[in-house]
């Protein structure tokens, strides 16, 4: 059967609780862009490494959203950084630094932010 | 009563002193931290006939800055005679006191030779006057340049720079001292002609005047020799910690180069002498396209270097190391030709050593190699899937020649890695990598194409594969070339982008030209080749949004429709996809005007 990139979501539950504020702020900060995202799957439906596996980028950030941490460093590590969603997104959405960043933020290992003009004595 | 030796001496030995003690020192760490394959490649080229050309090569940059005087010709001649005039007056002083004093002289006695002479009596050697005279004309020389050196401080543009660097302190307090030292050499020489008629044209007139003005005394004339010298002495202590280093650390730095050394993934001491031997210059700030379109003026090749050498600015190397394009524009314009990316791609790799993890890729384990036995391989590569127009009419292109071939990744890429590579995962990349090369190899194709300059790049450069690797456009030129696919012309007028990573990244210029000159009317433009502007979707920088990314387009854009084409062509998936939206004209792949215009027939 051809595979479109979709699958069919198992069932889980969202603990609002989980959910912790300052992994979102950090993501926004460091992917502005992330704050137009409309969840269209575009991101999904091209994906080089979803045309092998089930890996599916829009449910993985929006479960980042969501406190559901659970696996997800595991299932970013799919990613072949390769771009083509960024090609797609209809937003503009910077979806590899997206990923990159989530990555960081599971690991707790945050980039140094770019502070202006700070470089040059 | 003079003799040899005076007090005043003793600030410039003790510089010299410091200057050898300390290069000596830092060059030997470096050389002892290279890693093992470069030690290899130096160990095995050593005794070749290399160093031939790296002298001609340091004669050629390092004293006659031929690279910076191809950019501008008065830029050129500022870093000439100041580097190439001081060469000329150290080794000219020096035969000349040799002449002088046959039976030997302390070494100082050729640099403070005017003073030593009226009083240590050197013989009568011929030509004298000659070298005297010779002698104030390459000081003249260098004064020369230092003026320009100071103009282009106040106004840099008429020396072909918009931008100058922006120095730290050290640098700016050894400049100080250096710029001080050669109008203090006039002085004291004018100063000691003045008492004793000695020295050339220029001293002498100099002399007068002061003899006029009644200043020549010598209490006078021994506070300027000490001036000099402490200049001297100065200027050399500082230099070691400046970026003045870079005088002596290029010579080394293009040796080692000639004898095939080069960049690693990690810092290792062939980096150290990159980082010294940048001069900053600044050269690599004007043609980026961050300065240019977004005016970020702090992330260049320049300041990198500077964020990785220096310890206070060490937390910035990251912020700047992710910002930028890695458009290898920088590279291009260097005159000391460092390895910009590379080197920049060593901090993304050390920032992202924590989360550089390669288990992520066992999805493609079952990925099955074909059978190709006879055919060559088709990548098209994750971004052409998005163009599908390109590998459709490289599908056809196959076709019409009769080519077999085995379309690698129709349905499912495995992508190259070199995007990866780039972000800094060296890891997750050489997974990928190694996945791409077992499949290519277990399939037995003869030859690689690819349609993406990506892909192309990282197949010719990190991958090392025994067959031929070509890009599409490559490919084509040579079936034109061989006989094998005829080409009708058709009556567009094209402007032709350079992508970054096909044109300055592996040097193929000429081959879409030629297939474009075949195919279309090809129009110049004014940024092209090695000066061809990022059309700013590239991969390689993760902070630009796409407001900044569409900026820098334009200007791309702008350049390809100034000669008024009717289409705009290009090599690279990527690059098609950013114009495609930038204007109504169509913007076509090579490889679908190739399409168009074959000749039926033509496969032999
Ligand atoms: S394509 Fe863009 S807008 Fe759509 S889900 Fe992905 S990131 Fe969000
Ligand atoms: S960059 Fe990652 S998420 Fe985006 S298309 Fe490529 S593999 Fe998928
Ligand atoms: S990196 Fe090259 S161009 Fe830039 S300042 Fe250094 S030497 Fe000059
Ligand atoms: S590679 Fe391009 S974007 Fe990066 S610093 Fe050099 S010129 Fe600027």
């Amino acid at each position: 059967m051809k595979n479109f990139g979709f699958t069919i979501s198992t069932g889980r539950s969202i603990n609002l609780d989980e959910i912790r504020e300052e992994n979102i702020s950090k993501l926004l900060e460091m992917v502005p862009s992330y704050k137009w995202c409309i969840g269209c799957g575009g991101c999904t439906a091209t994906c080089s490494a979803g045309a092998f596996t089930n890996f599916n980028i829009r449910k993985i950030h929006n479960s980042f959203v969501r406190g559901q941490y659970q696996g997800l460093d595991k299932e970013l590590q799919q990613c072949m950084l390769c771009g083509k969603c960024l090609l797609v997104c209809p937003r503009g959405v910077n979806t590899r630094s997206l990923i990159v960043n989530m990555r960081r933020i599971l690991a707790g290992v945050e980039a140094n932010t770019f502070k202006g003009k700070e470089v040059i004595q | 009563m003079k003799d040899s030796f005076s007090i005043f001496v003793i600030p410039f030995c003790a510089g010299v002193l410091v200057l050898l003690g300390i290069s000596v020192w830092k060059y030997w760490r470096w050389i002892r931290s290279f890693d093992k394959l470069q030690r290899a490649i130096i160990r095995k080229n050593i005794w070749s006939w290399r160093f031939l050309p790296a002298i001609w090569e340091a004669f050629r940059e390092g004293l006659l800055h031929w690279r910076i005087t191809k950019k501008n010709l008065l830029l050129g001649y500022m870093h000439r005679s100041l580097a190439f005039g001081w060469f000329l007056l150290i080794v000219v002083g020096a035969v000349q006191a040799r002449l002088a004093y046959p039976d030997g002289h302390p070494f100082w006695m050729a640099i403070f030779y005017n003073y030593f002479e009226p009083e240590c009596h050197p013989v009568d050697f011929p030509r004298a006057a000659f070298f005297a005279n010779l002698m104030d004309g390459l000081l003249l020389y260098v004064l020369s340049g230092l003026m320009l050196a100071m103009f282009k401080k106040v106004w840099s543009r008429p020396l072909g720079m918009k931008r100058t660097t922006r120095h730290t302190l050290m640098d700016r307090v050894t400049k100080l001292a250096l710029w001080s030292i050669f109008p203090l050499r006039l002085l004291s020489e004018a100063v000691t002609a003045g008492i004793n008629g000695n020295g050339g044209f220029l001293v002498t007139w100099l002399g007068g005047v002061f003899d006029s003005i009644g200043i020549s005394n010598p209490a006078f004339e021994y506070t300027c020799w000490m001036l000099y010298s402490v200049a001297l002495g100065t200027f050399f202590s500082l230099m070691p910690f400046s970026r003045y280093m870079h005088i002596f650390t290029e010579v080394f730095l293009i040796y080692f180069r000639q004898l095939g050394v080069h960049d690693s993934n990690k810092k290792t001491g062939y980096t150290m002498f990159e980082l010294s031997a940048c001069s900053r210059c600044g050269i690599c700030i004007d043609g980026c396209p961050l300065n240019r379109e977004l005016g970020i003026t702090n992330v260049q090749g320049v300041y990198m270097l500077q964020s990785i050498r220096n310890l206070e600015l060490q937390r910035n190397a990251e912020p700047i190391a992710e910002n930028c394009l890695m458009c290898d524009r920088c590279v291009a314009d260097c005159p000391v030709n460092l390895d910009l990316s590379v080197i920049r791609r060593q901090v993304r790799i050390k920032n992202k050593a924590a989360i550089d993890t390669k288990q992520g890729y066992s999805y493609l384990n079952d990925v099955q190699p074909f059978n190709a036995i006879g055919r060559i391989a088709y990548f098209g590569g994750c971004m052409s899937h998005l163009t599908p127009d390109i590998t459709r009419s490289m599908e056809i292109i196959f076709e019409a020649v009769g080519q077999k071939y085995w379309y690698m990744d129709k349905d499912q890429t495995i992508c190259c890695g070199r995007p990866l590579l780039q972000q800094g995962f060296e890891r997750q990349a050489f997974e990928l990598r190694r996945k791409n090369t077992e499949m290519i190899v277990n399939s037995k194709a003869t030859m690689l194409i690819t349609s993406c300059p990506i892909c192309y790049q990282s197949f010719k450069k990190e991958y090392h594969l025994s067959i031929p690797v070509m890009h599409h456009t490559e490919y084509i030129d040579m079936l034109v070339k061989s006989g094998r696919l005829k080409l009708r012309k058709d009556d567009r007028r094209v402007s032709y982008h350079d992508p970054c990573e096909l044109g300055r990244g592996c040097g193929i210029y000429d081959e879409p030209r030629n297939v474009l000159r075949a195919t279309t009317t090809l129009l110049k433009t004014d940024q092209e080749r090695e000066k061809s502007l990022c059309c700013g979707f590239n991969l390689g920088n993760p902070l630009l949004d796409l407001e900044q990314q569409t900026r820098i387009r334009d200007a791309a854009r702008d350049n390809l429709l100034a000669p008024h084409p009717d289409t705009i062509a290009t090599a690279c998936p990527m690059c098609k996809k950013a114009f495609t939206h930038a204007d109504n004209i169509p913007v076509k792949d090579i490889a679908e005007i190739v399409a168009a215009n074959i000749i039926e027939g033509s496969a032999q």
